[in-house]
């Protein structure tokens, strides 16, 4: 086919600026909208994707990871008498009074865990090591609050809850979507700071033995303990997911505003194309006058479509690394797994051939006989 | 011989609200291949419909028109296209070029519908525009050309479908009487030299000499050609030069 598509896509470049304009509005606003989506379900989910553990023993009725309630020390005990149970730890969430050196306080989220064990460590450490945890006061933050919580430099003493801490490493990616960031000490410290009875915990977990059926052990350790819940990892992330995305309308709010430029980028291109379209209108006459069939016709159109798709996608992802890459130092971190690259191509060619069809269903009624007037 | 258009009381009534209006009121006319064939008459007389029935781009509301001797009225929407497409080539007034496409583009573009694609369309395309004169103007844009370059890239083009019937509207309303006379000059060639049939209206009675025919059409009708005189001041003399290039 000659190329058609391409010259009359190329032939008006304000029109063809407007359209590729609304495409990468379009795109960058679903990606940073879907990025935003996808950055804080992982962020929600955060501790216990990096948990290391195969099941998570819970108080009845524990929604999310954050609402953990306490419950006797005696239970882990009884989990690691399980058959099938490799490895059980106590782990403590909570939130707590960061004060800062200018006297001012910020929630913090304290994790308590053991730093001999495989499992609930800190990750992605830029400085210092898990077994600094077992310094006097240690605790480890991440390097992205460290401005929010007036944070230096490694030794710097502050205060949780009225207790001392002293700073011995630095996480760095770790973020927290309650804005509360974590700060990772040993169990036994973690209970001073949130005041957690001695003989009380709030999470198990367990790592499997080799060879272990997760269902089994699951199954066997919630008839064996009274009055806990088990959840694998997944389960419990998932359960966190949801609840911070859709239970408190923060997910849906983001997802909205993805619709939305999804409705923005269809408008701009639908309007772009049909107008695009009518100028064309004598030369769709034509060709159907010569006796080409309403598929030419559209194969035109469409072509039109996909390339402008092509076009703005390339363009509005470019802008939308930038965008992307700023977020990285910022509390709220955009994500773009490629996985979601790929979706968003073809997201970007369904709206843009979409468009097309309303320019579509103008030329399917477009007489021919028009090529005799005038 | 069978003729290459045949048409019967031809009957084509426009609905316009609840009002009737009759375009056509009984056509009888015969094209044969090898002669030129004008449509004459005032607007509004019929003769633009009845090329748009011939050309299988309206349909009729009764009647019949065969061309090749196959029946087209009655065919469906889907079905006419490939008709035009077989047996018809259109040169229109306003040359219908596509702006976008350079001259052998759009000569080419006939071609792929007709399914004559990469090295051989691109061959095609560039003799058919030798034929016309244009040889050198293949890369060329429209707005590059002269009205009678355009017109002749529109007839490479309707030639490039290899069309028996050739349906002309107006074809020199847009350019200037040396032009015009060039132009019909082909067309004339077209029918005597190319065997085809050539149907071309027109409201210009200069044209008229390059007829074999000249059919008078008034209020939907074909008048005899006897009941209607064309000025002879209005009509050319055959001194014209037919040299294609001299456009």
């Amino acid at each position: 086919m000659p190329p058609l598509a391409q010259r009359n896509l190329f032939h008006d470049k304000v029109r063809l600026t407007v359209t590729l304009t609304g495409i990468v509005f379009a795109v960058v606003l679903i990606v940073v909208e879907l990025g935003l989506f996808v950055g804080f379900t992982v962020t929600t989910s955060g501790l216990v994707d990096h948990s290391n553990a195969d099941l998570w023993v819970t108080s009845k009725h524990v929604p999310y990871v954050e609402l953990g309630v306490p419950y006797s020390e005696r239970k882990l005990y009884q989990v690691r008498a399980v058959p099938g149970v490799a490895e059980a730890q106590k782990v403590v969430s909570r939130w707590a009074q960061w004060k800062r050196a200018d006297g001012r306080n910020e929630s913090v989220q304290i994790v308590g865990l053991n730093p001999d064990s495989v499992m609930e460590n800190p990750w992605n450490l830029v400085q210092g090591s898990v077994q600094d945890l077992k310094q006097p006061d240690a605790v480890i933050l991440d390097d992205i609050y460290k401005d929010k919580l007036a944070v230096h430099h490694i030794g710097e003493i502050f205060e949780i809850n009225g207790r001392r801490a002293r700073v011995v490493g630095f996480t760095h990616g770790i973020r927290s979507f309650t804005t509360s960031p974590y700060v990772f000490t040993t169990f036994k410290r973690a209970q001073d700071y949130v005041s957690l009875p001695e003989d009380q915990t709030i999470f198990v977990l367990v790592k499997l033995a080799p060879g272990a059926n997760v269902e089994q052990v699951r199954r066997d350790i919630a008839s064996s303990v009274q009055n806990i819940e088990v959840f694998t990892s997944h389960e419990f992330s998932r359960m966190t997911q949801v609840y911070w995305m859709f239970t408190t309308g923060a997910g849906v709010a983001v997802l909205l505003a993805a619709l939305l430029g999804l409705v923005v980028g269809f408008v701009v291109v639908a309007q772009t194309i049909y107008a695009t379209t009518m100028d064309h209108l004598r030369e769709y006459g034509t060709l159907k006058a010569m006796g080409a069939p309403n598929s030419y016709v559209y194969k035109v159109i469409i072509k039109q479509a996909a390339m402008s798709a092509v076009l703005g996608y390339v363009l509005g992802m470019i802008v939308s690394a930038f965008v992307v890459k700023a977020s990285q130092s910022g509390g709220a971190a955009i994500l773009l797994p490629l996985p979601m690259a790929i979706g968003m191509f073809f997201l970007t060619l369904t709206m843009c051939v979409s468009a097309a069809l309303v320019s579509i269903s103008k030329v399917t009624s477009l007489d021919p006989a028009m090529v005799f007037k005038g | 011989m069978q003729p290459a258009i045949a048409v019967r009381q031809l009957i084509k009534t426009y609905s316009e609200g609840e009002a009737k209006v009759t375009a056509l009121r009984g056509v009888d006319l015969d094209v044969h291949a090898g002669e030129v064939v004008m449509l004459m008459g005032p607007s509004g007389s019929g003769k633009t419909t009845l090329l748009s029935i011939m050309g299988c781009i309206l349909t009729a509301t009764t009647g019949s028109v065969r061309l090749s001797g196959r029946e087209v009225v009655g065919l469906n929407q889907k079905q006419l296209p490939a008709i035009r497409l077989e047996q018809i080539g259109f040169v229109f007034q306003g040359f219908n070029l596509f702006p976008t496409l350079t001259a052998g583009e759009n000569v080419e573009l006939m071609l792929d519908l007709k399914g004559v694609r990469g090295a051989t369309a691109k061959n095609r395309s560039q003799e058919l525009l030798e034929q016309v004169g244009l040889g050198q103007k293949y890369n060329s844009f429209p707005d590059d050309l002269s009205g009678g370059q355009k017109q002749r890239v529109a007839i490479a083009r309707a030639l490039a479908g290899d069309p028996q019937i050739i349906l002309a509207d107006e074809p020199t309303a847009a350019l200037d009487s040396q032009t015009g006379r060039t132009v019909m000059q082909m067309m004339k060639d077209l029918a005597h030299k190319r065997d085809r049939a050539v149907v071309i209206v027109t409201h210009d009675p200069r044209v008229a000499e390059f007829a074999d025919r000249t059919v008078h059409i008034e209020d939907g009708l074909v008048v005899k050609k006897s009941d209607i005189e064309i000025p002879k001041e209005l009509l050319l003399t055959n001194e014209f030069d037919t040299t294609l290039t001299a456009i």
